[in-house]
């Protein structure tokens, strides 16, 4: 069907409407400004952040938060680089993200003009796939491709490199057609003869153990995952990325496995027969010692992306396919299960080997996350940034609902939790949204702070501020015979600075004013930063060395 | 051990450097590559061999599928294929020297593509085993550049590994 003529910026704006996008998050620049020019004209709602990095973050936390695709824009050369980190991010933790970045204008590509980086190249390792559009008339089948390939499959970001030129040359507008993408069709539904084969390990099964990762989360399985647990009767133990996937208040949760994991977990590991790994990708975080690693069990692993099986460990039974529908698949098949001795060793474990922390000294940050905890009730949307505090809201908060856990897994990526916490708070206005932050974490990307405010977005920044790189300090005291080499932080007045930027700051130092801060921060209808200034050496217990056995813990 | 794989991909840019890219960033080393288009003008194989165990051979497969451009791979190397390899030789040839150059290029069927005052410029086909051989005999002479294609191989018979409606799989037929 042809229709009237556009520009290619405009082309690209009705493209977005075309896969519902309602919101980006961007920064604009020289070679963005076609497109900016015609986002003024639409409905899409543009949050402009203080940086790329924040807006790339801010678009991941609104995909994981809402199960959309998170849309960022930026210009080209440092604004396309700006977004290089968000984009691994995203890449890491499998996230739909479709970033778009303007290029300078085709006769001035390769010329090492005034902003101009080869950002496809650039980012060619860390995107699921890539577009530099050459021709104005590919610009809508390319918006739709790249939607449907960061949506699909295992979901990952997708980037579409738009020259100026493109942006301002006429084009006859023209709906796109059916996809035609040859080399991508993901599996979906687990080959029938591998899911009944997994039936039957399960049924021989004495000590089954299900460890459920990001994916659980991605494909929408909790409900599933629940029902496999409670059939089986069998304990489940979650990665970082899988933790709201499985309630964890629910008997049969052992919480988080790997480095910082519960003890009952990683002795589940070390003792279970039979592994069933869901949406989980093995990651040295998780495994420790590959040689001991679940050393008497058999593995299933079942994940939409096949070459993440076997890449890390032998697995007996690969299922490939999404997880909610092998999930599906198995309990169609599946007899319930009892396994009362399993089932009492690891409730003795639990009881043997609770999670704990020392209450003696001041503040403690197990405490303050309890705390976080006990007001929202569980049911705020937490994002973290990475370190000490992401580790001890892995352990202390208990996460109930799918999407509330907004953390920066694979990368690691400090500066991550308040952008990603403004992309939850526009995802979902009517939560309560905090970034869990630690000291050093936050002045990564702190100056998004002036972009929550700006848009009124109540998010709660509870900053654990113990004026250190908590986790590189933690490191430096068991592995470097604490010789705290650049560890230590001089930190600015964060009460003053969240004022500055004209958001509400509230210190705290005593154990009596965090539910009172806390209370008035949820209540609050502005960001609010609250310094919880605490104890300089604590240690995020248990842990296991980097490289160890799960059964050869710290603490 | 060595593996031939021959590689489906949409012919689109950036496609060599997404494959070569891939190869390079996990480690997994390129012995040899040579691509072009197909019948299809909207399609080119890849012909790439490369060293490592089935585990590392697994891998590669793998990530190679993740590409999206990528549309299918098949592994030949324990099939029954035919395949070629293309070297030019510039060697030295004296007044004296040529008669028996021309002779091991007859030999080896090869061809004389240009010659100079004191060169032969040499065509060759063939299998590694082949180009190997002549090279050593030439060598004598005095090789002044040589350039070799990289190999291309297809399977024998009726069986084909360019299909490329069918899907992303390695031994469909």
């Amino acid at each position: 069907m042809k229709g009237k003529e556009l520009s290619g910026a405009q082309v690209l704006i009705k493209s977005l409407e075309a896969a519902n996008v309602d919101t980006i998050f961007g920064y604009p620049g020289g070679q963005a400004l076609p497109i900016y020019d015609a986002l003024y004209d639409s409905e899409v709602r543009h949050i402009l952040t203080r940086h790329e990095q924040g807006a790339a973050h801010a678009a991941d936390g609104y995909a994981r938060a809402t199960g959309k695709p998170g849309v960022c824009l930026a210009t080209s050369g440092p604004g396309a680089t700006n977004l290089v980190t968000g984009i691994a991010n995203a890449y890491m933790d499998s996230v739909p993200l479709v970033a778009i970045t303007g290029q300078v204008p085709r006769r001035l590509l390769g010329r090492d003009s005034f902003q101009e980086a080869d950002i496809v190249g650039i980012t060619m390792p860390i995107t699921k796939h890539s577009y530099h559009v050459e021709d104005p008339s590919e610009l809508a089948r390319v918006v739709k491709e790249a939607f449907h390939i960061a949506t699909t499959g295992r979901p990952g970001p997708v980037l579409i490199d738009v020259p100026s030129d493109i942006s301002l040359a006429k084009v006859e507008y023209e709906e796109p057609g059916e996809l035609f993408l040859p080399g991508y069709r993901p599996v979906l539904d687990g080959d029938p003869v591998q899911v009944a084969a997994a039936a039957r390990a399960i049924a021989e099964s004495e000590r089954p153990l299900i460890y459920a990762g990001g994916g659980v989360v991605t494909s929408g399985a909790h409900e599933e995952l629940l029902r496999l647990a409670e059939l089986l009767m069998a304990p489940v133990c979650t990665t970082l990325m899988g933790l709201s996937g499985f309630p964890g208040n629910h008997p049969l949760s052992l919480g988080m496995l790997g480095m910082h994991g519960t003890k009952y977990a990683n002795f589940a590991v070390c003792e279970c027969d039979l592994l069933i790994a869901v949406g989980a990708r093995f990651d040295d975080r998780v495994t420790g010692k590959l040689e001991t690693f679940a050393p008497e069990a058999r593995i299933i692993h079942i994940d939409i992306d096949p070459a993440e099986i076997g890449k890390n460990v032998r697995v007996d039974i690969p299922i490939v396919g999404d997880v909610k529908r092998v999930l599906s698949q198995l309990l169609e098949i599946l007899r319930p299960g009892l396994r009362e001795a399993w089932r009492e060793k690891i409730e003795a474990w639990k009881k043997e080997y609770p999670l704990t922390y020392c209450e003696q000294g001041r503040l403690k940050p197990q405490a303050i996350i309890r705390e976080i905890y006990r007001l929202t009730e569980g049911k705020a949307r937490i994002t973290t940034e990475v370190g000490q505090h992401q580790m001890w809201t892995a352990q202390y908060y208990t996460f109930t609902r799918p999407r509330s856990f907004i953390t920066s897994g694979g990368l690691g990526t400090m500066g991550f939790g308040m952008p990603a916490a403004i992309g939850v708070q526009v995802g979902c206005p009517d939560e309560t949204v905090f970034d869990i932050a630690g000291d050093g974490s936050i002045q990564m990307n702190i100056q998004e702070l002036c972009t929550a405010v700006n848009y009124e977005l109540p998010i709660n920044v509870a900053i654990i501020n113990n004026g250190f790189l908590g986790m590189v300090r933690q490191w430096q005291e068991f592995f470097y015979n604490r010789r705290y080499s650049q560890s230590e932080l001089r930190n600015p007045d964060f009460v003053k600075l969240a004022e500055a930027y004209g958001a509400e700051g509230i210190r705290v130092t005593k154990k009596a004013e965090v539910a009172p801060a806390l209370e008035q921060a949820i209540r609050s209808a502005k960001p609010v930063m609250i310094d919880f200034v605490v104890d300089r050496e604590d240690n995020v217990l248990p842990m296991v060395p980097p490289g160890g056995s799960l059964d050869k813990m710290i603490g | 051990m060595h593996h031939t794989l021959a590689i489906l991909v949409e012919n689109n840019p950036g496609v060599l450097a997404r494959v070569a890219g891939l190869f390079s960033r996990r480690g997994f080393n390129i012995d040899s590559l040579a691509v072009g288009r197909t019948e299809n003008p909207a399609v080119s194989r890849m012909t790439v061999v490369v060293e490592g165990d089935d585990h590392i051979l697994e891998q590669v497969t793998k990530q190679l599928h993740k590409l999206v451009d990528v549309i299918k791979i098949n592994d030949i190397t324990r099939d029954a294929y035919v395949d070629r390899e293309l070297v030019m030789i510039k060697v030295r040839a004296e007044a004296s020297e040529r008669a028996e150059i021309m002779q091991l290029v007859d030999i080896f069927r090869a061809r004389i593509v240009d010659v100079g005052h004191k060169t032969l410029t040499i065509e060759v086909t063939g299998n590694e085993g082949k180009i190997n051989a002549f090279e050593d005999c030439l060598r004598p002479f005095g090789i002044k550049e040589l350039v070799r294609t990289g190999k291309i191989a297809m399977l024998r018979g009726l069986r084909s590994s360019s299909k490329s409606s069918s899907h992303k799989e390695e031994d469909d037929d």
